[in-house]
């Protein structure tokens, strides 16, 4: 089987809940969620952001996570020719299942996030056995 | 006065301005391929900029040749065993892609940094490419 060839995935933008105050655009980090007995993982691409400008919150069973870009390095610099545009990042999900909200954990590598949500004690599934 | 905010809006202003500009002529071979590319000017030189998030440094490859810069690798995710996935946006996969650029480059100067899945590459301008002023003789 040959790899398959990776394809540009556009970004989209964050759709606005609330009317913003600052004009700049904002975009939608793509993600991957996955879950196992202990915890829901999240992990998301933001390119561009270090790991100090992440934010991540967990409010009445939503999870946002932001991302600022630090773009003081586009300093000086004149676009010649683009194909893709910059910005912060925001996405929020819905949590499904009771998160112990303490033991959060959250590392970022070469501008992917990986959140680990570890479940609640009661949130966890449990094996009954028939006697 | 500073507003940072204003600033990011006049940024992504001026890349939408030059969306997929004629600059390069085609080319660039690819466009629409991975990884997208923005292309800066900076003084007498220009900054390569592309986004390659989750992609670790060691599946990059950068090759340079007269005025044509090939960036090439893979990208990989590994999901952890005994897991179920409920969403799967992020993709995998490998790239190949050719920058030609429409200027006589010094290749063998060409400077990457690859930080936070953001790939940059300095490619500086040959000497004998750069504009001189030439002088009237009376």
């Amino acid at each position: 089987m040959s790899p398959q060839e990776l394809q540009v995935q556009g970004k989209r933008e964050m759709e606005k809940t609330q009317e913003s105050t600052i004009p700049a655009r904002l975009f939608m980090p793509t993600a991957d969620i996955f879950e196992d007995d202990n915890a829901l993982t999240v992990v998301l691409e933001m390119p561009g952001v270090d790991k100090s400008h992440v934010d991540i919150n967990v409010e009445a069973g939503v999870l946002t996570i932001d991302g600022r870009l630090d773009f003081s390095k586009y300093e000086g610099m004149q676009p010649v020719y683009t194909e893709y545009n910059i910005g912060h990042y925001r996405r929020s999900f819905l949590l499904p299942s009771k998160i112990d909200q303490n033991r959060i954990g959250a590392e970022m590598k070469d501008g992917v996030l990986t959140i680990t949500l570890p479940k609640a004690e009661e949130a966890k599934p449990r094996k009954i056995s028939v006697s | 006065m500073y507003y940072p905010l204003d600033a990011l809006f006049d940024l992504q202003r001026a890349l939408e301005a030059r969306l997929d500009s004629d600059w390069l002529r085609g080319a660039t071979a690819g466009t629409g391929a991975f990884p997208a590319i923005n292309v800066f000017q900076q003084g007498d030189n220009l900054v390569a900029i592309l986004e390659v998030p989750g992609i670790d440094k060691a599946d990059l490859e950068i090759q340079a040749k007269d005025n044509a810069i090939r960036i090439s690798g893979r990208k990989t995710i590994a999901y952890p065993d005994g897991v179920s996935v409920h969403r799967r946006e992020r993709l995998t996969g490998t790239f190949d892609r050719t920058l030609t650029v429409p200027m006589q480059i010094d290749a063998e100067r060409i400077k990457a940094e690859y930080r936070d899945g953001v790939l940059a590459l300095f490619i500086p301008r040959a000497e004998a490419d750069k504009p001189r002023t030439i002088r009237i003789n009376s």
